[in-house]
């Protein structure tokens, strides 16, 4: 018989580990529609018509929190066959608290008390047969960690959802039972077991529990003057009689149950002694952020990052030694292609001739001096002589093959081109090379860097240090409407914004992660640092301040934002509450370390994948197509693509911030597929033959083009506008909500504009240029921002959590 | 009237009530902060909020203007 059981505990409970024990690989992992809470499913390993449902970890089932919400509705009106409460022994007063409003259901229902063997070895007593006795419904004892009890917490949990045995539920105080029997009595239209639940949530006045009208309704049969005399009995508001009842219960449940051997402190207590120490909590803080850095975007994010895109979809890679070699043997052979081309040009000058057989002799006694820029723009000098020369020759005989120097891999790109064949349009070919490998790939470059970050992620989180994070941090960064945890989001996006902007994960509060999501990507990434190079060294000369103060900016818009956005309706609402638990610190489990990192590794490429392919089509079309003498054709030159013609149709939406032109709309645009393109763009629009990481050979260019403060607004522009492709295909997988997504696309362009407008303005006014209509604008616009960081909250009506 | 904001670290207080509503209310007592509960107020965070107690055997973390809610005996 097909089965639905619920997986319902507190948050901290084991109740993951639980899931994944019981399902393995048979589960699916989704989003409950339009929250991002997740949505796990799976089906037993051992009996494949049993379906679990894992809902997510919550406290109690109130009304103020989406995955409360969640819960509550899915038990009330799924109703699956039985629940198996994960109850944490370790903590088990606030535990059964949740298990008395379970109890309410009137559905089949198992108890199951995880972390036993922590249990026992603490010294403390927990005698589960008394337990059960008291709740009225079996309780077993398990380890999900150990794998110990599982087979009977199974057995117990079939067993009550085929003879539908529902517990009794636990009896409150008097005077409530005695409304919840009045309430239900006006209730009569829906079936017996579910008439408590709905009575009691009325009682609280819970309206989110009822369907539209139907709260009004019960209003109208007199429910309201139930609820006052109830009110006036009890001496205290409805909704916190009940929730003390439930608690005085479970004291009653614990008293001849548990005993606690409360001598002393426990490991836990002891680490958190030393962690969260007045002293200490920042240094360790400070190490352990550091580590997180370091790890994940300084050196093993960064090595994998690097691998895959320049090796794996770059030309190759060699599987064991030949790298070196081959590499040696590379520049070998382009130095010798230069000191090949000194030597005749110069020979060609002094008259010799190259066609003649006798020029080796001709020119024997010729000495030329070879310059040329080595990888890091270093100048290089070197005499050639005809002895030199000809050792060039040979070397130029045979062009270095990798396959040559070991076993070598070649790279995606060359893979999918010798697939193609020869014979491929080239239309497609570049569409598929430069469009969908070169973009995807690009995007695919930060998903080993990615896995790097989850898993020091579900490490923190796993360990329980995660909510000492919040802890630590919370006083600084709730002033600016986030969370403690926004932290490590801001932090990790200084590497890359993409892991930054999913590292938001670890926010449990829907507001302070929205929020975190749609400033995370002012925080200037790896990437923009190549075009704050190409800026500071082209109009600052190289000043050393212009890189910190981009960070400072970075940083002074997420607070900014914070500021403004924490007052808006969509993030505004009441504060949330930091009333958060500190789990004890334990040791994570491995394979939850592991699936955490899988599970949220595999969302992104799914989920962020689909925006990024799509982009890397549309850019490619707009950069390779064109009309050349009025026919669409695929154009060579970028100078003809569509691109360059839309950049120069829209370049006078940046002229008020000074930097009006086509290429620099250009390079912007193309900015959004990966950042580091400003440079590379702004190389080929200008036409510059090769093209180094900062852009030094086009300095020269810039500076006549751009003042230095239309270098500065159109760096700031770049730095604060839309983050890249990759980073977009976060937003929207983080966000799950069309609206936030693309409120957070058009707040980040906007601020960029503002932000770009009012410093270049006023840079204008301050350097002696007269008043115009712009810098009237810049003005007031920024009258305008400082009114909106500093107004008052506005009052809002209807707003929940 | 005295509230967990006023307690001492070291301290050991029984809750007397709760103020506020809606919400914020609801989560504090969902976390097992009722009538009568005994409250260890634990440590103060190292910028000086929020707070560490142990409530029902576990340790809670809260804000002051959140402890400034609750009355203490």
């Amino acid at each position: 018989m097909a089965l639905t059981i619920a997986l319902v505990g507190n948050p901290n409970s084991g109740k993951t580990t639980l899931f994944n024990l019981l399902t393995g690989a048979n589960q699916y992992v989704g989003n409950w529609p339009g929250v991002t809470v997740e949505k796990k499913e799976g089906y037993l390993r051992s009996n494949k018509e049993i379906k679990l449902a894992d809902l997510p970890g919550i406290y109690s089932l109130s009304p103020y929190s989406p995955e409360e919400m969640i819960s509550r509705s899915y038990l009330a009106e799924n109703r699956p066959d039985a629940i198996i409460n994960i109850v944490d022994g370790t903590n088990i007063e606030r535990n059964l608290y949740l298990t008395t409003q379970l109890m309410d259901f009137g559905l089949p229902m198992v108890v199951a008390v995880n972390q036993m063997d922590m249990v026992q070895k603490s010294g403390d007593k927990l005698d589960v047969v008394a337990l059960s006795k008291k709740l009225g419904l079996p309780v077993v004892a398990i380890s999900a960690l150990k794998n110990t009890g599982v087979d009977t917490l199974i057995q117990k949990a079939q067993e009550v959802a085929q003879k539908g045995l529902a517990p009794e539920p636990a009896k409150l105080n008097e005077h409530t039972e005695n409304a919840i029997i009045e309430i239900e009595n006006m209730l009569e239209h829906l079936p017996k077991e579910s008439r408590r639940w709905y009575a009691i949530k009325a009682l609280e006045s819970d309206e989110a529990a009822f369907k539209e009208g139907e709260f009004a309704k019960l209003k109208a049969m007199g429910l309201s003057a139930i609820i006052e005399s109830f009110e006036q009995l009890r001496n205290d508001e409805a909704e916190s009689a009940i929730i003390t009842d439930r608690y005085d219960l479970v004291e009653v449940f614990v008293r001849d149950s548990y005993r606690k051997k409360s001598v002393g402190l426990n490991t836990s207590d002891k680490i958190d002694r030393v962690v969260t120490n007045r002293v200490l909590a920042l240094p360790i803080f400070a190490v352990v952020m550091f580590l997180v850095y370091y790890i994940a975007v300084t050196t093993v994010g960064a090595w994998v990052t690097d691998w895959t895109n320049e090796e794996l979809f770059g030309d190759g890679f060699f599987l064991g030694k030949g790298k070196a070699a081959y590499e040696e043997a590379t520049a070998n052979y382009e130095e010798a292609e230069i000191l090949k081309e000194a030597f005749e040009s110069e020979a060609e000058k002094s008259g010799y001739d190259l066609q003649k057989d006798s020029f080796l002799q001709d020119a024997e006694n010729l000495k030329v001096t070879a310059a040329w820029e080595d990888e890091e723009g270093e100048p290089v000098t070197k005499e050639v002589d005809i002895a030199t020369y000809k050792e060039a020759l040979t070397t130029l005989e045979t062009e270095p093959e990798p396959e040559d120097f070991g076993r070598f891999v070649p790279g995606i790109p060359v893979v999918v081109e010798n697939w193609m064949g020869e014979d491929a349009t080239p239309w497609v070919k570049s569409l598929v090379l430069d469009g969908v490998v070169a973009g995807v790939g690009a995007v695919l470059g930060f998903v080993p860097q990615m896995f790097v970050l989850f898993f020091m992620l579900a490490i923190l989180e796993g360990c329980g240090y995660m909510a000492r994070v919040a802890f630590i941090m919370d006083r600084i960064f709730r002033r600016f409407g986030l969370s403690g945890k926004s932290f490590i989001p801001m932090l990790i996006g200084t590497g890359c914004s993409v892991p930054g902007i999913m590292a938001s994960r670890t926010i449990e509060n829907e507001r302070d992660r929205r929020m975190t999501i749609v400033t995370t990507s002012f925080i200037p990434c790896g990437a923009k640092l190549p075009v704050i190079a190409m800026i500071a060294g082209a109009l600052f000369g190289g000043a050393p301040w212009v890189s910190p103060l981009t960070y400072f900016i970075g940083m002074a818009a997420v607070i900014i934002s914070g500021l403004i956005l924490k007052k808006t309706r969509m993030f505004g609402g009441e504060a949330s509450p930091f009333v958060m638990e500190l789990p004890a610190y334990r040791l994570p489990a491995a394979s939850n370390v592991l699936r955490s990192t899988w599970e949220r590794g595999w969302s992104f490429i799914k989920k962020a994948g689909s925006i990024i392919l799509l982009s890397s089509i549309v850019i490619w079309i707009i950069s390779y197509v064109g009309f050349i003498d009025g026919r669409f054709v695929l154009v060579e030159d970028l100078n003809d693509g569509l691109a360059a013609n839309i950049g120069n149709a829209i370049a006078w939406i940046f002229k008020p911030l000074g930097f009006g032109d086509w290429r620099s709309t250009v390079a912007t645009t193309f900015g959004l597929v990966a950042k580091e393109n400003v440079v590379n763009t702004f190389g080929i629009l200008y036409r510059a033959p090769e093209i180094a990481e900062d852009g030094r050979q086009i300095w020269g260019m810039l500076a006549q083009t751009y003042t230095p403060a239309a270098g500065f607004s159109l760096l700031l522009f770049n730095l604060l506008c839309l983050p890249c492709f990759a980073a977009m295909g976060a937003i929207r997988r983080e966000m799950n909500n069309a609206r936030y997504t693309l409120f957070a696309f058009g707040y980040q362009t906007l601020f960029a504009y503002v932000v770009s407008l009012i410093v270049y303005q006023l840079w204008l006014l301050f350097t002696g240029a007269s008043f115009t209509v712009a810098s009237f604008i810049a003005v007031a616009l920024l009258f305008a921002g400082i009114y909106l960081v500093v107004r008052p909250k506005q009052k809002l009506k209807g707003e929940t959590l | 009237m005295r509230t967990l904001k006023d307690a001492k670290i070291g301290e050991t207080v029984t809750v007397t009530g709760l103020q506020g509503t809606g919400a914020l209310k609801r989560r504090v007592m969902d976390m097992g902060i009722t009538r009568g509960t005994q409250v260890y107020v634990r440590k103060l965070a190292p910028l000086g909020d929020p707070v560490e107690v142990t409530v029902r055997g576990y340790e809670l973390s809260l804000r002051k203007q959140e402890a400034e809610m609750i009355e203490i005996q």
